[in-house]
């Protein structure tokens, strides 16, 4: 195995092993997407069909407030005793340390978005008209679309004095797209009535340019003082 | 003594010019002219804010010059990365895991393998490297030589130690400075920022003075020792 991906998997196993210990990001996001499912049901109290239209917007709204906790996290605990300073020293590339970074919020998330699905399923009595599978390329596609995007700013925002209220000022804008492309994806494939085909090539797109845009410039935003 | 694939006895391997370092209007470093040669053990010493600790992140590659050259082996900072261990006065570890976990990630990162280094590196510190408490749980003296432990796990020519015996006991300290002399026996160079210029006192070989960003003075231990009871 290259060098590249042995130091990759040796800092994303390191993060897990941490994330293990604390369960500090996990736990926090997990809290706050149930209050959402739940508040949102009393709030709405929808039907079956109601559901189908705005259930969409609600899952990725929810995932994505709760991946900035897990961004957050990611970068907060390699300030901690200025771990980062013993990266930077090291003949390490800088996109080791972001693709394992992107890695290990996509794993977190992913996870809890895999506890929550079946909550969303049973509290909004869910059941998709359309081709069920495209969920999961969609869920994978904006799940990385959130991550990689907010794994690199959540690094721009470190040094700033108010990092946690700079990560969504810079964040959310840059996600619209990805985020428009996720619901209406979803929405078409639990309504049934249109294809999400064009949703997910541009989820796609997406993902394909931002990663390539966040390790073309990953290396100054790290050597940054 | 010379480091074998390094320079000759008495040829500089670092060589500072017109050393420049801002932050903002502040100018921590003010035209650093020096060479320093191989195998020696400098003590950089001065009042706070003089530019020692960033002198010294300069030549770890972590401070930018805003003007002037670095050149360490003929390299840049950066580039000469695996010549170089630094200890900041932070651990930079991660407190949730013990020393051996530490070492066993910071090892990988220098494409080193297996535990063997790393264990040899934790008891040249005088720490057991069995030990499972994690580095937070630590008193500081032995966080401060887990760091020291990570900054020379890659055996690096070069060690540059930022304030390595703050809040450490005298027993503990020259424990360490017992290790660092050991080093420079074997032909390492050695910088070390310190208020505690006693603490080196027959083991420095050059004593550094530092005053509002710029090298006023680089004396003999002996002439030092005068000076440092005069601060």
């Amino acid at each position: 195995m290259s060098s590249f991906w042995s130091i990759t998997l040796a800092t994303l196993a390191k993060d897990i092993r941490l994330e293990w210990r604390s369960k500090d990001a996990l736990n926090a996001m997990l809290f706050f997407s149930l209050l959402v499912v739940v508040i949102f049901m009393f709030s709405f109290d929808p039907l079956a069909e109601e559901s189908r239209h705005i259930v969409g917007g609600l899952v990725w709204v929810a995932f994505l407030f709760a991946a900035v906790v897990a961004l957050n996290q990611t970068w907060a605990r390699e300030l901690r005793n200025q771990v980062l300073d013993a990266y930077r020293v090291s003949p390490a590339s800088a996109n080791s340390l972001f693709l394992a970074k992107a890695l290990g919020n996509f794993i977190l998330v992913s996870l809890l978005e895999a506890l929550m699905a079946p909550l969303f399923v049973v509290f909004y009595n869910l059941r998709p008209l359309g081709p069920a599978w495209q969920l999961i390329p969609v869920a994978l596609l904006g799940t990385w679309a959130l991550v990689v995007n907010g794994t690199f700013f959540a690094a721009m925002s470190l040094r700033t004095r108010s990092r946690e209220l700079m990560l969504p000022l810079l964040l959310f804008p840059v996600s619209i797209p990805a985020v428009i492309s996720m619901v209406a994806a979803t929405t078409n494939i639990l309504t049934g009535e249109d294809s999400a085909h064009f949703y997910i090539v541009l989820l796609l797109t997406y993902d394909v340019v931002f990663t390539t845009a966040c390790l073309a410039l990953f290396e100054t935003v790290l050597q940054a003082e | 003594m010379s480091i074998p694939g390094s320079a000759p006895p008495g040829v500089p391997i670092i060589k500072l010019s017109n050393l420049i370092k801002q932050f903002g209007r502040f100018a921590a470093l003010r035209g650093v002219d020096a060479e320093f040669v191989a195998g020696k053990f400098h003590a950089i010493l001065g009042d706070n804010g003089a530019g020692k600790t960033t002198l010294l992140r300069a030549l770890a590659g972590l401070a930018h010059p805003t003007r002037g050259t670095i050149s360490i082996f003929g390299k840049t900072p950066n580039e000469a990365c695996r010549e170089i261990g630094y200890m900041a006065h932070p651990s930079l570890l991660y407190d949730e895991m013990s020393g051996m976990e530490n070492l066993r990630y910071f090892a990988r990162l220098y494409e080193i393998h297996g535990d063997s280094r790393c264990e040899q590196v934790i008891r040249s510190v005088g720490l057991d490297p069995e030990l499972s408490r994690p580095v937070g749980k630590y008193s500081q003296g032995m966080r401060q030589r887990m760091s020291l432990a990570r900054a020379i796990l890659h055996d690096p020519k070069i060690v540059l130690l930022d304030e390595p015996f703050s809040n450490v006991d005298v027993h503990s300290a020259r424990e360490m400075v017992g290790s660092l002399k050991g080093m420079r026996d074997a032909g390492k160079t050695i910088f070390v920022v310190t208020h505690q210029s006693s603490l080196l006192e027959g083991v420095a070989d050059e004593f550094v003075w530092m005053q509002a960003g710029q090298i006023v003075d680089r004396t003999s231990p002996r002439a030092s020792g005068v000076r440092a009871e005069q601060m």
